[in-house]
């Protein structure tokens, strides 16, 4: 029932993580449970929420519905390697000076699904910015306020001040 | 002089950890050694059972355990009973694992523990259950009927509880009245879904005969006490920690979930610490449900539109059991009324046992089911007299000079509904404003001869808050000068750790970061009861100005001595003591803390340390207040129904982080429109709930919620201090309400008439056929 473990080698936020892994193993428990990385979090386990979105070669995917196995060979970013020490990310400045979090259970996947869609549309407008978001949930705030830590993350990026 | 800082929007201080991915969730805490668990649950509604058969999981390499109740002993004993109600007939609790029946599908019959998680699972499918199905009673309105299939079969009928509350001269009301309404109004299932589920870790530490367990709960030092009675120990021996949680909104206070009986058990039996979190569709079925109420409703009116009488008979689905007591029916029928004055409002509530999981508070309580009642009745006798909704509810609406009204309805805990510090007529005028409503219903007829179907609904409400019993709060000076602060009750992402410190930091006059704040922890702070019904900031915020002006006093008499300057001569600013006009003739306050622990000798009767506990313990609910109003279109062939403005005017007393409050009024709105449109729980007629993923149960997201227009008024409460009301609720009260009117009111020309929420396009288009539309 456990099947071979197989063994994988995936980059973690830019560190190899080599590891004999059973082939059932889902993506987002290797990152939190033997990568150590546990901003990563899980919500529904079935691809809805959002809640487990890394980068895996550069693009958002829901960590909780590859394998382990199926992320061999391939670079994954979570949400640690946002802020670089103690140095906050632009997004992650953002979504502190909007108030853009409560519980902030949600909020590395949505910091990951925002990385990828400001880094494609530099200066989206507020609809874009909601479409984007549509496959991250989140139960805390009804999302306004989001949606301004976006736009103001999007602003400092172009390098602008506020 | 002292900063302010209350009343400030400065940025939370819990947001550097969650937004790095160092903070530490209840998934996130990894003790070595650690197995976990997972809870083989009943595939069936109502059932028999005679075996448990776990030979072929024990089998398995790497489990190490499955219990069935009958390991337990007495910690499998039914848990407590939370809220005795008058009414009760039948009441009756569950146990940590089901001993020989099942009453729901998702009730816990045994627990697994293996090495991992996907062992535990693996595990659970070899388990074998002789089942033998019983017919179960499901549909509430069927299940209060004396011929349903009993959900429990020692009882007589599936009435758990019958309570009547009355005031006023209703028959008079009745015969005074030129209109008599009647209407039967369900708002529908629903759940509060947090993102992140429920979990327990348990360590058991034998040398010392301790339990620590991290606990997902709302209420840390309630679960302390429940657990240390099942479990058999003194309540000394446990501590409970609610770690960083992801969103509670009610379900996670239980007290208690078979789980956080069953994972402390297995720790201590097994020697080694044990982890359990709940999967999504375990959230589904096996956590509390809330909303699902059957209103029938009677309303005597003038011609002019003053309500003179509200009659209301209603069935609330508890589900298989009703540990909670009838809490949502209670907090329902409380505030009714609303913010009207209405002569007399007798009203009986029937909960009612069915095959389907328990029912427990979810934002709100009770309250969104009785703001949808009222305001629906508001409208509809609008509509009767062909008066205008609006102005219906200003002409029934408490005024000011009115204050303080008593409406003769009483609250949870016993608190009365006493009107005050609220200006509801300022309320409704600007939301009016903000909505242009006057527009909206001038335009209405060209738009309609167009084929533009708009509407605009209004939703009130008052919100029971800051209720009883009471919180505490401790706050010490360090010989470092910093500050620490400890409060009982725990925070779920409301950000109490910044609105804490801002009450603490300006009343000692010291820096935001000199302040450490710690919650939810029984072995930093074990009074209190948790954080539920909007009473965090009301009932902790109040504890911890107490706790601050006493330390503060204590200062003062230790500066005056040091200083050689009366008390009222001091002030406190940048961390120390100072003569008025004298900045330089100052004393730090650690060097008072310093000697408020003295090395050589205390004096007779002191108690050493610069620090102080309080306790706020309201004898009344603080009660908030506000209107939500909606401008929809209807698409009268999908229907589908588009917000095109959404606007919140509310009165939430003095706000302490104006962000903060705009968070929990835009979040709770957001799960308001959630419950007025998408979110709806299903089962079918065996009771297999039929809604247990995300794609079943649609909770909006960014496209769905609208941008909202928030106005606040800031009435302080007179009944405490900070001058606060609580804000937790208020946002998910009303939105249903003020929704369902919009629509109502866009498809007036269709006659359609509004019976239940949510308002998915299947029942709008329902409503327009049903009006001969």
């Amino acid at each position: 029932m456990t099947g071979g473990r197989r063994a994988i080698r995936v980059t973690v936020n830019g560190t190899v993580c080599e590891r004999l892994v059973e082939p059932r193993l889902l993506l987002s428990d290797f990152i939190r449970h033997e990568a150590g990385l546990t901003g990563t979090h899980v919500g529904c386990e079935h691809g809805v929420c959002g809640a487990c979105t890394i980068l895996l070669d550069g693009v958002p995917a829901r960590s909780c519905l590859a394998f382990a196995v199926q992320a061999d060979g391939a670079a994954i970013e979570t949400v640690e390697s946002l802020a670089d020490g103690d140095t906050l990310h632009p997004l992650q400045e953002a979504f502190h000076a909007e108030h853009g979090l409560q519980c902030g259970y949600c909020t590395p996947g949505i910091l990951m699904t925002l990385k990828a869609f400001l880094a494609a549309n530099p200066a989206p407008s507020d609809a874009d910015i909601r479409r984007a978001l549509a496959g991250n949930l989140c139960r805390c705030t009804g999302y306004a306020q989001i949606v301004a830590a976006a736009r103001r993350a999007a602003a400092a990026l172009r390098g602008e001040a506020r | 002089m002292s900063t302010r800082l209350v009343g400030e929007p400065v940025p939370r201080r819990e947001d550097h950890r969650l937004l790095t991915g160092r903070a530490r969730f209840i998934d996130d805490i990894d003790l070595p050694g650690t197995v976990h668990a997972a809870v083989l649950r009943s595939p069936h509604a109502k059932a028999r059972f005679t075996r448990v058969d776990a030979k072929a999981s024990l089998a398995l390499p790497g489990v190490h355990a499955v219990l069935t109740h009958a390991d337990l002993g007495r910690a499998n004993a039914p848990m407590p009973l939370l809220n005795e109600d008058p009414g009760f007939v039948h009441p009756r609790t569950h146990r940590a694992l089901a001993p020989g029946q099942v009453r729901f599908v998702g009730e816990a019959v045994a627990l697994v523990v293996a090495e991992n998680r996907y062992l535990c699972e693996d595990a659970l499918d070899l388990i074998s259950v002789d089942y033998a199905p019983e017919t179960p009673a499901v549909e509430l309105a069927a299940a209060a009927e004396p011929s349903a299939p009993l959900v429990h079969d020692d009882t007589d009928s599936n009435i758990a509880c019958r309570t009547a509350n009355r005031n006023g001269d209703i028959e008079r009301a009745f015969a005074e009245a030129d209109i008599v309404l009647r209407e039967e109004l369900r708002p529908e299932r629903g759940a509060a879904q947090p993102m992140e589920t429920r979990g327990v870790v348990a360590h058991y530490d034998a040398s010392l005969d301790h339990l620590t367990i991290w606990d997902t709960t709302q209420a840390p030092a309630a679960a302390r006490g429940f657990i240390a009675e099942k479990l058999g120990m003194a309540e000394a021996a446990l501590t409970v920690i609610a770690p960083d949680v992801g969103g509670g909104f009610g379900v996670k206070v239980m007290l208690l979930y078979p789980e956080e009986v069953l994972v402390p058990f297995a720790a201590r039996l097994l020697r080694r610490p044990v982890k359990w979190i709940e999967d999504r569709r375990e959230h589904f079925i096996g956590s509390n449900h809330e909303r699902l109420m059957i209103h029938r409703i009677e309303v005597a009116a003038a011609k002019d539109g003053r309500l003179l009488g509200l009659k209301d008979s209603f069935l609330y689905d508890s589900g298989a059991y009703c540990p909670y007591g009838p809490i949502n029916a209670q907090c329902c029928q409380g505030i009714l009324p609303g913010p009207y004055r209405i002569a007399a409002v007798h009203t009986e509530y029937t909960a009612v046992y069915t095959n389907t999981p328990a029912v427990s508070p979810y934002r709100g309580a009770g309250q969104p089911h009785g703001a949808f009642v009222m305001e629906t009745a508001m409208n509809h006798v609008a509509r009767a007299l062909g008066l205008d909704a609006a102005e219906v509810r200003r002409r029934n609406l408490v005024r000011p000079e009115d204050c303080p009204w008593d409406s003769g309805r009483t609250f949870q805990n016993d608190s009365r509904v006493i009107h005050r510090d609220s200006d509801y007529p300022a309320q409704l005028a600007t939301l009016l404003t903000v909505l242009d409503y006057e527009g909206v219903k001038r335009h209405q007829p060209a738009e309609r001869e167009q084929g533009i179907f708009r509407g605009v609904g209004i939703g009130f409400y008052v919100e029971g808050t800051g209720i009883a019993p009471y919180e505490g709060v401790a706050v010490r000076v360090e010989p470092t000068g910093r500050v620490h602060v400890a409060a009982g009750y725990p925070a779920q992402g409301q950000g109490h750790h910044t609105t804490l410190a801002q009450v603490v930091a300006e009343e000692l006059g010291v820096a935001l970061a000199a302040v450490t704040v710690e919650s939810g922890r029984t072995d930093r702070f074990a009074w209190g009861v948790g954080t539920f019904a909007s009473r965090a900031a009301v009932v902790g915020g109040n504890a911890a100005l107490g706790a601050a002006r006493k330390v503060r006093e204590k200062a003062l008499a230790l500066a005056s001595e040091a200083l050689e300057a009366a008390p009222e001569d001091l002030t406190f600013a940048g961390g120390a003591v100072h003569v008025k006009g004298a900045p330089d003739l100052a004393i730090s306050l650690a060097d008072l803390a310093r000697a408020a622990d003295p090395i050589l000798a205390l004096a007779p009767g002191a108690e050493p340390g610069l620090r102080a506990a309080d306790y706020h313990g309201p004898r009344e609910g603080t009660f908030a207040s506000g209107v939500h109003g909606a401008i929809v279109v209807v698409d009268t062939g999908t229907g589908m129904v588009t917000i095109e403005k959404y606007a919140v005017v509310h009165d939430c007393g003095r706000m302490i982080n104006p962000a903060i409050v705009e968070g929990q009024v835009l979040g709770g709105t957001a799960q308001g429109i959630g419950g007025a449109f998408y979110e709806k729980l299903v089962f079918n007629e065996d009771g297999q709930p039929l809604t247990t993923t995300f794609m079943d149960y649609l909770i909006p997201t960014a496209m769905e919620i609208p941008p909202i227009a928030i106005h606040h008024m800031e009435s302080r409460s007179s009944l405490n201090p900070l001058g606060v009301k609580g804000v937790g609720e208020g946002g998910a009260i009303p939105a249903a309400a003020a929704f369902a009117g919009a629509v109502e009111d866009a498809l007036a020309p269709f006659g359609a008439t509004v019976r239940a929420v949510p308002l998915d396009p299947p029942t709008v288009l329902a409503m327009l056929e049903e009006g001969g539309g």
